[in-house]
């Protein structure tokens, strides 16, 4: 089984010229190959664009190519295979590349020019009792800018359209701007609540390109701290869900909990958001013996809290009646999107690349990937309790084979191979974290994307939302906890 | 059934005791990397510039060596990277500063504390209700700024809550880098907001644009209108960090 990092040399990537880069894409998606992104980079010619295809089979990571001009474009593949869409969508913002016959070009973030993000023609639905709502940028809660319109008809939502970018930073930008092994603060805040899964992914990059190989120990800590994010991370869905449909004791007792979780966190790297831990060639801080006991205190006493609450959420009738049959996204729904992370275990879509394409932690020690069959608000809540139970007990067994005690340490990393692209994946807690980084001919970066699991789930909600009462939203919302900043970079 | 609801409600009640931080101005956080320090008796090597090269927000400042807090994502790289020796971090953690002046520590120059608005603890010192607005921010700040409601922090146990408009709301927490597009929605926000009212700017980003601070994707003009009356530096902040520089600016006892 190939890991979560694949890196190869550029010329081994043959361009196949458009025709046979569809074919290779669509034979791959009949096969059962699963699109991981679909994304575009200046080509040397100003008017032809690089389209890169990774995809994901049983036999782990593969990826095809090719240059395109951008005035001819190329026949979409979204018209019958949706999960193309956002991709497509996004290709055509950033590099103005036509994908002929695609059904929505709606930009994904309005990159640099805000009069459109305003102005922009929503969807209409007519008839006499139809009625809009807007939401947003800014929300009645403490949390990031998006727009939500609602075409409602009495209490009942026929259609949203998820309406971002107001979250634009330019980060893609901003990551060609500095040395390329420098990078970690600024990809640890492209998506705040994710610091540590974007920094593994990044180091891991970096380390592939510079032919490093950082000690198993390392490895060990730094997934380590991708479960205390997870569970950090599904506390504070919890209890937001439980704040959202008023159910108290829910909403303090997963709230403290996380507090207690993060604290532990920055025991051990100094941030409670795991920052400036995960390093290129290393990790900064260990885990020494003393801390490994306080960790492990914290834990047994989370468990020890977290049970009662699960157990009195969920056989609460209140909870039950608001969570169970609201924002259904059905498994059929979940994979015409390609839906990824938590939100398609969720629909029963079995996608985890922990166990599906394994670093050597987790290849040690394994973690089955759990899902709910179906697919609402209840499912998503659910399957964050079953996930926290199961990282719980990894992190258990983690401190165990490591005896207790793990050592920290950054070695140098060497100059990055020239010519080269590698994609490394994370499993973040929302779902898979991609980073596709290409060296130049003198190993400088020439191109580093990004994609936050976020882009693909957005439209989830968007289906979750269709035929439910719009006051059901903020729970709908509240059950995919998607990032705003992810999607608009 | 109801009963047995009960038994589990009372359970999970016992289970959570009492969790609020006494005195949120003489907390100890654990290992939290916060205030930088310059150990004025280790000379730099010469020609060293290893923490100015590593900082990823131009933060720091050679001969005198110096930190810009209002910078600083307190990432630690330039202990690390500083071969005398010189630098480090401490749990300190009541950095925030009523200047963007103060914000600046290291040799020859401590960090400004709070002085206490008069004219804020007047109107608002028992009672204070205010709106956040997020521009940019990655959802680290906000995190933080939500946590200051919970049963650790319990804000509210001080008259300072959050409120869901604008017209409601005597103060801006503002966070983020301030991008364009949300440039528009900041104004109209702030033009809602009745008078005395004042903005309050959480974490780097906010305060300088952090490691995002050389975007063309920014528009800070907003902040050259309208200046914060309260800095709280950090990536993010501590919600610690936060409550005591509130309770500090309207002179409160814990």
């Amino acid at each position: 089984m190939s890991g979560p990092v694949l890196h190869v040399p550029a010329r081994d990537v043959p361009d196949l010229g458009t025709d046979a880069f569809l074919e290779r894409v669509r034979a791959g998606v009949a096969r059962g190959e699963r699109p991981v992104t679909l994304y575009g980079r200046p080509a040397a010619a100003p008017e032809q664009v690089v389209m890169t295809c990774v995809l994901h089979g049983p036999g782990g990571l593969s990826l095809a190519r090719t240059t395109v001009d951008r005035a001819g474009g190329y026949p979409a593949l979204s018209n019958d295979l949706t999960r193309f869409h956002a991709f497509e969508r996004e290709l055509f913002e950033q590099h103005r590349v036509t994908p002929h016959g695609h059904p929505w070009l709606k930009p994904v973030r309005f990159a640099g020019d805000a009069t459109r993000l305003e102005d922009y023609p929503f969807f209409k639905v007519a008839g006499k009792e139809v009625h809009e709502v807007q939401v947003g940028p800014i929300h009645a809660g403490v949390i990031e800018p998006g727009a939500f319109r609602f075409m409602c008809h009495g209490e009942t939502v026929h259609h949203l359209e998820v309406h971002l970018g107001f979250q634009h930073r330019g980060v893609e930008a901003l990551l060609l701007r500095r040395p390329p092994k420098l990078l970690a603060p600024l990809v640890e805040s492209v998506v705040g609540d994710s610091s540590v899964a974007y920094a593994i992914g990044y180091a891991r990059a970096i380390e592939a390109l510079a032919g490093q190989r950082v000690p198993d120990e390392h490895e060990l800590v730094r997934a380590i701290g991708l479960e205390l994010e997870r569970i950090a991370m599904h506390l504070v869905g919890l209890a937001g869900l439980a704040t959202d449909v008023a159910f108290l004791p829910g909403s303090t007792t997963y709230g403290r909990l996380r507090t207690a979780v993060i604290n532990a966190t920055q025991r051990l790297c100094g941030n409670r958001f795991g920052r400036g831990w995960v390093r290129p060639g290393g990790v900064r801080a260990g885990v020494p013996r003393d801390v490994a006991a306080a960790v492990r205190e914290a834990l047994a006493a989370l468990a020890r809290d977290l049970g009662p609450c699960n157990d009195l959420m969920f056989s609460s009738r209140t909870v039950a009646h608001r969570l169970r049959g609201a924002g259904v996204v059905s498994t059929s729904v979940a994979r015409e999107l390609g839906l990824v992370g938590l939100a398609a275990r969720a629909s029963g879509v079995p996608i985890d690349l922990r166990g599906d394409l394994p670093c050597r932690s987790f290849e040690r020690l394994a973690l089955t990937p759990l899902t709910e069959p179906d697919g609402d608000c209840w499912a998503r809540a659910r399957l964050r309790a079953r996930e926290l139970d199961a990282s719980l007990s990894w992190l258990g067994r983690a401190l165990d084979a490591a005896g207790d005690a793990l050592p920290g340490g950054v070695a140098p990393t060497g100059a990055l191979a020239p010519d080269t692209l590698v994609v490394s994946l994370v499993e973040g807690w929302r779902g898979e974290v991609v980073q596709v980084l290409e060296t130049d001919a003198a190993g400088a970066l020439l191109h580093y994307k990004v994609q936050d699991p976020s882009l693909l789930n957005w439209q989830g909600l968007a289906m979750a939302v269709r035929e439910n009462a719009i006051f059901d939203f903020p729970i709908c919302n509240k059950s995919f906890d998607l990032s705003y900043c992810g999607n608009d970079l | 059934m109801i009963f047995d609801q009960l038994k589990k409600a009372w359970r999970v009640h016992v289970a959570q005791g009492r969790q609020t931080v006494p005195d949120v101005r003489a907390a100890s956080p654990t290992g939290y990397r916060c205030l930088p320090k310059v150990d004025e008796t280790k000379p730099c090597l010469e020609g060293c510039a290893a923490c100015i090269d590593v900082c990823p927000s131009a933060a720091i400042t050679a001969a005198p060596v110096r930190f810009d807090l209002g910078r600083c994502t307190m990432c630690g790289e330039c202990a690390a990277a500083c071969p005398a020796g010189k630098l480090s971090f401490t749990n300190d953690y009541r950095v925030a500063s009523t200047t963007r002046e103060g914000l600046v520590t290291g040799e020859g120059k401590a960090l400004e504390p709070v002085q206490v608005a008069e004219r804020l603890r007047a109107v608002f010192g028992r009672s204070l209700k205010l709106r956040q607005v997020s521009a940019g921010g990655c959802n680290g700040c906000e995190l933080e700024l939500n946590a200051l409601g919970n049963v650790n922090f319990d804000l509210q146990r001080y008259g300072i809550e959050w409120v869901a408009s604008p017209r409601h709301a005597d103060g801006l927490v503002l966070s983020g880098p301030l991008t364009k597009h949300m440039a528009a929605a900041l104004q109209l926000c702030w033009d809602a907001m009745p008078e005395p009212r004042f903005v309050v700017a959480v974490g780097a980003c906010a305060i300088s644009g952090g490691v995002f601070a050389t975007s063309d994707q920014l528009d800070r003009s907003f902040l050259d209108r309208v200046g914060p009356v309260l800095y709280v530096p950090g990536c993010p902040p501590h919600p610690l960090s936060i409550a005591a520089g509130l309770l500090d600016l309207l002179g409160r006892d814990s």
